[in-house]
C-alpha cells in the first residue's frame, strides 16, 4: 500500500501510468460523451412544459456536478501535498484548477441560456447560481495566487491553503437550493429515494455526468502531463524522451 | 548571564495585543484612515444615486455593509505588513509559544481599530442614510461580530500574501468570496430589524461564523505566515 503510494510521487513512473491510462480512458470517455449527449439531444422525449429547450440539462448538470467534485479533488491534493510534502500532489491540484474554472463557467453559461426561455430572465441573484459564481471565483483566486508567487514550492502551500479553506463554501453550494427558497429547482436525481426525473430522461443524464467525470479525468492527466515534463525538463528521463521521439 | 523565563502563552499574547494596540494609537491617523474612507464612501452615494431619502433608506443596509466590508479588506493587508517588513515576524515564528494565539492577538487587534470602532460609529453613517432608528442597534451588533470574522479572513488573505510585491489586489480577489456569506446575513439582520421580525437567529449566524472562523483561521493564518516567511 504505501509503495504504491510513493510510487506517485515519483513522476516517471506517473507519467508513464498517465499516459497508459489516458490511451484507453480518452477514446471511452469521448464516447460516453458522444453516446450520452446524443442520446439525451437526439432521442429523448420532449418535456411537457418546457419543450425542447429542457435538452441543455444534458450539459449543464454534469458540468456543474463535476465543477464541485472538481473543486474536491483540488483541495485534496492541496492536503495531500501540505501533509506529505508529495509534489505530484502538487502539480495535481495546480491543474484542477483551470479545468474546474472552465467547468464552472461553464455551468453558468448553459444555465445562462436556459434560463432565458424558461425563466424569462439571463441570470438571477439567486443562491446556487451566486454560489456557483462564488466557485469560479474560488477557482480563478487559487490560479491567481499560483501565478503571484515566485517560489513555485511556497505557490503550491498556499494554493494548497486556500483551497482548503474555500472547502467551507462548497457543501453551502450544494444544500443552496434546499435552504434557500430559490428560482433554482431543488435536486431531481436523489441517491435516497424516489428520484423525481422520468428514468427515460435520467439514463442519458447519468450517462452524461460519468462522461464528464472521465473527461475531467483526461483533462487533468493530460495536464498534469505538461506540467510533469515543464517541471523534470532538465532531468534525464525527460531528455531521453525528448530524443526517442525525434 | 541571568537566566530569564519566558512569559507564558497567555500573558504572552496579551502582551502582543497591547503592542498592536499601542503601536496603532501612536498613529492616530492610521487608525481613522478607515472611518474616513467609510465616511467617504458613504457621501458617495447619494451623489451616485439620487439624494431622495425613501430611496437611501432602502439601500442603506447594503451600502453600510458593503462599505464596511471595504474598509476592513484595505487595513486587511496591513495586518503583518510592518512586521514582516522589519523581521519581527521572522521572530515570532521561532518563539516557543504557539502561534495561534499569537496570530490571534495579530488578528484581534486589527479588529478592534477597525471593525469594533467602526461598529461604534455606525449609528452616525446610518443617520446619514436615513436608516431608521429601530435598526441602529441591530446594524451596530452584526457588525461587532460580522467584522471579526473579516478580520480572521482577512488576516487568511494576509498571511498568504504578505511577501509577495503586487499583494494588495491579489487579497481581495482571494478573500472577498468568504465576505460574501457575512455580507448576506448582515445586511439580513439589519432588514429583519426594519421589517420589525426577529433579529436574533441572524445574529446567532453571524455569531456562530465568528466562533467557526475563530476555531480554524489561526491555524490558515499560521500555515501561510511560515509559507510567506519561507518563499
Amino acid at each position: 500500500m504505501w509503495t504504491l503510494f510513493h510510487k506517485f510521487g515519483s513522476p516517471p513512473w506517473l507519467y508513464r501510468l498517465s499516459g497508459s491510462i489516458l490511451r484507453w480512458l480518452l477514446p471511452i470517455s469521448l464516447l460516453a460523451l458522444a453516446m450520452g449527449v446524443g442520446w439525451g439531444l437526439l432521442f429523448t422525449a420532449p418535456d411537457f412544459r418546457q419543450g425542447n429547450s429542457y435538452r441543455i440539462i444534458y450539459i449543464h448538470v454534469p458540468a456543474a456536478v463535476v465543477a464541485l467534485a472538481g473543486y474536491y479533488v483540488m483541495a485534496i491534493a492541496g492536503g495531500i501535498s501540505l501533509i506529505w510534502k508529495m509534489k505530484m500532489a502538487d502539480v495535481a491540484m495546480h491543474a484542477a484548477a483551470p479545468v474546474g474554472a472552465a467547468l464552472t463557467f461553464i455551468a453558468l453559461l448553459t444555465g445562462a441560456v436556459w434560463g432565458k426561455p424558461t425563466w424569462g430572465t439571463w441570470w438571477v441573484w439567486d443562491a446556487r447560481i451566486t454560489s456557483m459564481l462564488i466557485l469560479l471565483f474560488l477557482y480563478l483566486g487559487v490560479m491567481a495566487l499560483y501565478e503571484a508567487f515566485d517560489n513555485k514550492a511556497a505557490a503550491a502551500r498556499a494554493c494548497a491553503i486556500l483551497s482548503l479553506v474555500g472547502t467551507v463554501n462548497i457543501p453551502i453550494i450544494y444544500k443552496s437550493v434546499d435552504w434557500w427558497y430559490s428560482l433554482h429547482q431543488p435536486a431531481s436525481i436523489k441517491f435516497t429515494g424516489e428520484s423525481t426525473i422520468d428514468p427515460s430522461m435520467l439514463y442519458p443524464l447519468l450517462l452524461s455526468i460519468i462522461a464528464f467525470y472521465a473527461l475531467f479525468t483526461c483533462c487533468l492527466l493530460a495536464n498534469m502531463r505538461a506540467e510533469i515534463l515543464q517541471r523534470e525538463r532538465r532531468t534525464g528521463w525527460v531528455q531521453r524522451l525528448a530524443s526517442e521521439n525525434h | 548571564m541571568t537566566e530569564t523565563t519566558a512569559p507564558g502563552a497567555v500573558s504572552f499574547c496579551l502582551r502582543l495585543l497591547r503592542r498592536q494596540l499601542t503601536l496603532a494609537i501612536r498613529r492616530p491617523v492610521a487608525v481613522g484612515n478607515p472611518l474616513l474612507f467609510f465616511a467617504m464612501v458613504v457621501a458617495l452615494f447619494p451623489l451616485g444615486i439620487g439624494p431622495a431619502p425613501e430611496t437611501l433608506a432602502g439601500f442603506a443596509p447594503g451600502i453600510l455593509w458593503i462599505v464596511a466590508l471595504l474598509s476592513n479588506l484595505l487595513s486587511a493587508d496591513g495586518i503583518f505588513r510592518s512586521d514582516f517588513d522589519d523581521g519581527s515576524l521572522e521572530q515570532l515564528l521561532l518563539a516557543p509559544q504557539p502561534l495561534y494565539l499569537s496570530v490571534l492577538a495579530y488578528v484581534a487587534a486589527h479588529w478592534l481599530v477597525t471593525g469594533v470602532l467602526l461598529a461604534l460609529v455606525s449609528p452616525l453613517f446610518a443617520a446619514m442614510l436615513d436608516l431608521p432608528v429601530v435598526a441602529w442597534p441591530s446594524l451596530a451588533a452584526g457588525l461587532f461580530l460580522g467584522s471579526g470574522v473579516m478580520s480572521l479572513v482577512g488576516g487568511i488573505g494576509a498571511a498568504l500574501t504578505v511577501g509577495l510585491r503586487r499583494g494588495g489586489m491579489l487579497i481581495s480577489l482571494l478573500i472577498l468570496p468568504f465576505y460574501m456569506p457575512v455580507l448576506i446575513f448582515g445586511t439580513a439582520t439589519v432588514q429583519a430589524a426594519l421589517d420589525g421580525a426577529p433579529v436574533q437567529p441572524f445574529l446567532a449566524l453571524l455569531g456562530s461564523m465568528l466562533c467557526l472562523s475563530i476555531a480554524l483561521a489561526p491555524l490558515a493564518i499560521s500555515a501561510g505566515l511560515r509559507i510567506s516567511v519561507d518563499a
